[in-house]
């Protein structure tokens, strides 16, 4: 919304610098995002055109002689509109103005144009900044005094309001009015609204009807018969323009005018083409259609309020005319319309439509049907002014809806007291409210029951009043305490716990954590998936893109896409980890979030270094960071060879933790190495669903193991297995001797000295007992047993 | 005791400590040692050639000898560790290190800078008594909007554009979305407790929104609310006041402006005086655009439709909410000026935090 503080000041006394009054409006809620000067026209005033005589050495240019008020001056023009006893906007040299051969601000200076000297230049609107006019210059009021700076007689300053939805009372000038009265201690004047009604009574020459009450509260209009249509004054073109509305016609004008004045849209419909002078506002027929004030013809629906006459549509309630009854040059008779549409039925026809207009901008939000009659008189006054004619007397006032405007709302000081937690006498709440247009009555010794203006459709209850004592008062006058309430019991989430516990334990395995959209496409999905194993994910209605359609069901591909961009920048080392939701469709419900934890790792091992030797990072990296976390967390975690689409074969693992699969970890297929672009040999993936380690980690309560005080004795097993013994398999059989405390895996080797089908492990195998130092009988009878069982179970021998 | 022994005695030391004053390495030493200390040696001949003289004369040479030879090997013993010493100096001089040389390379992990400053900001709320919560980021449009005094057919949905779930109910209706932002687990979290209710929100929100430096259509927001007996507003600017203490250091002042959310009344938004200028304005802060002031977050006392909504008694009870964007409080402090950078995740844009 555009307020232009000229207009406004007609109907509030306002002193207060732009930018103050700004401040003021924005802290109570009205933001003034932009302070637009119009204006700043140095040396700039308005002047008087004396005598035009031509140019003798250019047939386009003149020589006029202009006055000032203080002096008189010959300058060159070369608008074909000047003419003798004009005022005009005269610069002289010195001015600083948009040049328009140079497209900048410039320095006037006096210039010898075709051999006469030009000591100062008429302006026309570009020069001015007031608009792109140049083929002429700007012609002021007869009335326009004389040698007056140009500043002060049409210089404006424009407040651009950013309003919030429920303060449509600030998109016109006098709701704005009100707060700036209510900020600075003034009043407001409405403008006079009175005149003759010398046509017949306005009931005998138009018949209207509502068929339709829950779409329109109330239809208010009057007739007013042999205008001539024209422009409109000056005055009212340039209020118009300066809120940004284009001028048409006077009649046009004039609804447009009340509506920027007062808030309501009004529509005028040449009178003579209403058919059957009926006007019947009803929801749109089956079939319906109507060519709109913009051209285009729309097909309705029975969900579109419409305005018709005796057969068809005339025009779309509330939203744009119709075509089939435009005001024109012609036109001498007009139906003026101010009505009270319905909101939310308004809203979504303008979506519908996708027509989105100031009269759907206002009845959207719901305005107050006491102001359609007053808007209608105001306009009627207006247009019998500007466009001559007769008015039929009275006005028409259909009024189903009566019952439903806004009641008297109650404010106590002890409700002030409980919400805002300050003390606040009434009396002082009620001078607030009263200069904000509220009618107030004292209903006891600290309560009042506050009427609310027409023009707020915004207060209902009693904390609204709060909020509009509370906002003219200031924000600073209320104390601040600290709660003083208990601390409500709570334990903390433990999936909340276990993803913050998750995400520092990989940071600190040296992983990055990185955040993607958790939207992929389905084509990036099934790279990553079996099409087996999911259903389809869930899509969205209205994407940011096509790419990014479906709500991930796995946080491979986001992850996947990640490194392949930031592949782009370096060879890695890539350690990137995502902690996000996955979801899972559910019939009829909200999907299932899964929180999931995944990673991958590519590139080299380590950052280049003259110390570091070379490697690539592989699944034995990735399965070092899964199983340190998971360890971290008190989780022994098992893995078992499986099959995996996305995984090269043989180099996948399920991840487990009794019985219970907590994710996937491998090194990617090719395939889908190349499909998502990614230019390392190799890149490692791993994925966990944290929901399913929440239930592992649950299980393992720590407790306090006390410290052997016995040696430690340590024996070197070399071992010759078959090759599909998996080395998990050996180690178990070991850790089942009473006394081993850990085994070591120090080397696996296939190849020379090492039969076909074989391979050698060698470990280191700690021994110790919790009561007594281990004699090496006892030790070397333990390494017996241990050995005839890995003979026994898998076959597995001393190499010799 | 005749002279001349007492004197060769001398003599003999003497000479001996003088030569072990030249030896410089183990090998000399050890030449030194038979030559004087050893079987042949020099003092064990001298002290050898006693028998040869009286009992009491025997006896004295004889304590002057032992002592000279302990003397000679205490002498011995500190000369050794005096060449190992300078043998240990000089290998070590050999082993100079270039310090200036890079260490071996780590690799350290990093949490992203919105995790990193969302447990900022939960932390300083948690350390005043809320507790953090989470709730679902596919949403009902019950929660995300109806229960927040938010019906179908307002013109405020115009403040969230939505992202929507192809989802089709029923009765025809498509009410599934990701929600607009964390405020749906106030009615979640009321529903689901009895007051007191002290919760902190941080997740993941969505808009249907063209991405710009300042606009990005997925972030994160901190919810927070606080409903009991008694919570005034006064309460809801000590809390926030507090909290923009912690964030932005002792000195920062707060200012509270009018501003709407359908779901409290009356509704504010808060700001700072600007850090980087300390609330100066002055010309040219790129932080405040010169106001002095910058916007931290939207707040203020629970609609009491929603509290009636989830069932609250609104003559009983009485609180507050707020809400917060991490990126923007992260941007602040860092001087990031695109937010984009986010989650466009760049490793050269994550691993400055």
């Amino acid at each position: 919304m555009r307020v232009p503080l000229s207009w406004l000041r007609e109907y509030v006394d306002m002193s207060l610098p732009p930018d103050e009054l700004a401040h003021r409006l924005t802290m109570a809620g009205v933001e003034v995002g932009d302070v637009i000067e119009i204006g700043s026209w140095d040396g700039c005033v308005v002047g008087q055109v004396l005598s035009v005589r031509p140019h003798l050495q250019a047939d386009r240019l003149s020589l006029c002689q202009v006055a000032t008020g203080v002096d008189q001056l010959e300058v060159v023009c070369g608008a074909p509109n000047v003419a003798p006893g004009q005022k005009i906007c005269f610069a002289r040299v010195g001015a600083v103005l948009y040049n328009t051969h140079t497209g900048r601000h410039e320095e006037l200076k006096a210039a010898r144009i075709r051999g006469v000297v030009s000591e100062g230049m008429i302006c026309s609107e570009l020069e001015l900044g007031l608009g792109e006019g140049h083929e002429g210059i700007v012609v002021l009021p007869e009335d326009a005094p004389l040698g007056v700076p140009l500043d002060d007689y049409m210089g404006d300053t424009i407040l651009e309001l950013e309003l919030t939805p429920n303060r449509l009372d600030c998109l016109s000038i006098l709701g704005t009015a009100h707060e700036v009265a209510a900020l600075t201690g003034k009043a407001v004047a409405h403008p006079e609204v009175a005149y003759p009604e010398g046509g017949p009574a306005v009931g005998d020459g138009v018949s209207i009807s509502i068929a339709d009450p829950d779409l329109c509260r109330r239809y208010t209009a009057t007739v007013i018969r042999g205008i001539s249509i024209g422009p409109s004054p000056a005055w009212m073109q340039e209020r118009l323009t300066r809120a940004g509305v284009r001028p048409i016609n006077n009649v046009v004008d004039v609804t447009n005018y009340v509506m920027l004045e007062f808030n309501q849209p009004l529509h005028a419909f040449d009178y003579q083409r209403v058919k059957e002078r009926t006007v019947i506002v009803r929801r749109a027929r089956p079939g319906e259609s109507l060519t709109t004030l913009d051209g285009v013809e729309r097909r309705l629906t029975s969900n579109i309020l419409v305005i018709a006459d005796a057969n068809d549509p005339i025009g779309l309630g509330g939203v744009i005319g119709g075509a089939n009854s435009e005001i024109g040059p012609d036109t001498t008779d007009v139906l003026l319309e101010s009505a009270t549409f319905d909101g939310p039925n308004n809203r979504e026809t303008a979506q519908s439509l996708r027509l989105r207009t100031e009269a759907t901008l206002r009845f959207e939000k719901g305005l107050r049907p006491e102001l359609a009659p007053i808007a209608l008189r105001r306009a009627t006054q207006l247009i019998q002014q500007l466009a001559g004619g007769i008015v039929d007397q009275g006005i028409v006032d259909v009024f189903p809806g009566q019952e439903d405007s806004i009641k008297p709302v109650l404010l106590s000081a002890g409700k002030l007291k409980r919400v805002l937690g300050m003390d606040l006498e009434i009396g002082e709440a009620q001078r607030v409210l009263e200069s904000l247009g509220f009618d107030c009555q004292l209903t006891g010794e600290s309560s009042l029951l506050a009427t609310v203006p027409y023009w707020r459709n915004d207060i209902s209850i009693e904390e609204d009043l709060v909020e509009e004592v509370v906002r003219i008062v200031g924000y600073d006058s209320v104390p601040t305490t600290m709660l003083s309430t208990p601390i409500p019991y709570h334990q903390a989430r433990p999936m909340t716990r276990l993803v913050a516990q998750v995400k520092d334990l990989l940071a600190s395995a040296g992983m990055q954590e990185v955040i993607n959209y958790p939207v992929i496409s389905l084509e990036d999905l099934q790279r990553v998936v079996r099409d087996d194993e999911v259903t389809l994910p869930l899509r969205l209605s209205n994407p940011m893109n096509a790419e990014q359609a479906y709500l991930r069901p796995t946080l491979r591909a986001s992850l996947l896409s990640t490194l392949a961009v930031n592949q782009g920048h370096g060879e890695g080392p890539f350690r990137l980890f995502e902690v996000g939701r996955v979801f899972n469709p559910r019939n009829g419900e909200l999907p299932e979030e899964r929180e999931t934890a995944a990673g991958v790792l590519a590139g080299r091992r380590a950052e280049t270094s003259w110390l570091t030797a070379d490697g690539l990072l592989d699944f034995y990296d990735a399965k070092g960071v899964v199983d340190s976390v998971l360890g971290r967390l008190g989780v022994s975690a098992t893995y078992e060879p499986a099959e995996d689409p996305s995984f090269a074969p043989g180099r996948c693992a399920r991840v487990l933790a009794d019985g219970t699969t907590l994710g996937v970890l491998g090194e990617l297929h090719p395939g889908v190495i190349s499909a998502f672009d990614l230019n390392a040999p190799q890149v490692s993936l791993w994925e966990l669903d944290i929901d399913a380690l929440s239930g592992a980690v649950h299980d393992t309560t720590r407790e306090f193991q006390s410290l052997s005080r016995y040696p430690v004795a340590t024996r070197d097993l070399a071992l010759l297995a078959p090759s599909d013994v998996p080395e998990a398999r050996i180690e178990q059989i070991m850790s089942q001797s009473r006394i081993v405390t850990s085994v070591e895996l120090f080397d696996v080797y296939t190849g020379e000295n090492v039969p076909e089908g074989s391979k050698s492990l060698a470990f280191h195998v700690n021994f110790q007992s919790r009561d007594q130092t281990l004699t090496a009988e006892l030790v070397n009878r333990a390494l017996d047993g241990i050995l005839r069982n890995l003979e026994r179970q898998v076959g597995a021998s001393l190499r010799s | 005791m005749p002279e001349s022994i007492t004197q060769s005695i001398e003599t003999l030391v003497h000479n001996a400590l003088a030569e072990l004053g030249e030896a410089h390495d183990s090998q000399t030493l050890d030449q030194w040692r038979v030559a004087y200390l050893g079987r042949r040696g020099r003092l064990t001949t001298i002290l050898r050639g006693l028998s040869q003289l009286d009992l009491e004369e025997r006896r004295a040479a004889g304590a002057l000898g032992n002592k000279a030879k302990r003397s000679l090997e205490e002498h011995l013993d500190r000369r050794e560790s005096e060449i190992r010493q300078v043998q240990l100096d000089r290998s070590a001089e050999l082993d100079r290190l270039d310090v200036t040389l890079p260490g071996r390379p780590l690799s350290m992990g990093r949490l992203h800078p919105t995790t990193q400053v969302i447990r900022e900001i939960t932390s300083a709320f948690t350390a005043m008594g809320f507790s953090i919560v989470e709730g679902p980021e596919v949403e009902w449009d019950k929660y995300n909007f109806e229960m927040l005094n938010i019906p179908q057919g307002h013109p405020a949905r115009d403040m969230w554009n939505t992202v929507w779930v192809d989802y089709q109910n029923e009765s025809g209706e498509r009410p599934m979305l990701l929600r607009t932002h964390t405020s749906p687990m106030q009615a979640r979290v009321m529903e689901a407790t009895k007051p007191p209710v002290r919760v902190i929100v941080p997740g993941k929100c969505y808009r249907y929104e063209a991405t710009d430096a300042t606009h990005e259509w997925h972030f994160y927001q901190v919810e927070g609310l606080a409903v009991d007996e008694g919570i005034t507003f006064a309460d809801l600017k000590g809390t926030l006041y507090e909290f923009a203490r912690r964030l932005f250091g002792e000195e920062r002042r707060v200012r509270f402006r009018c501003d709407y959310f359908p779901f409290v009344e009356p509704g504010v938004d808060m700001s700072i005086d600007c850090f980087a200028c300390d609330g100066e304005g002055t010309s040219g802060c790129r932080i405040c655009r010169d106001s002095g002031w910058i916007e931290i977050m939207g707040a203020g006392m629970v609609h009491p439709r929603v509290l009636a909504g989830v069932g609250y008694d609104t003559e009983k009870y009485t609180g507050f909410a707020f809400g917060l964007g991490p990126e923007r409080i992260a941007m602040l402090k860092y001087g990031i000026d695109d937010i984009r950078l986010f989650y466009s995740n760049d490793l050269r844009f994550l691993r400055q935090f």
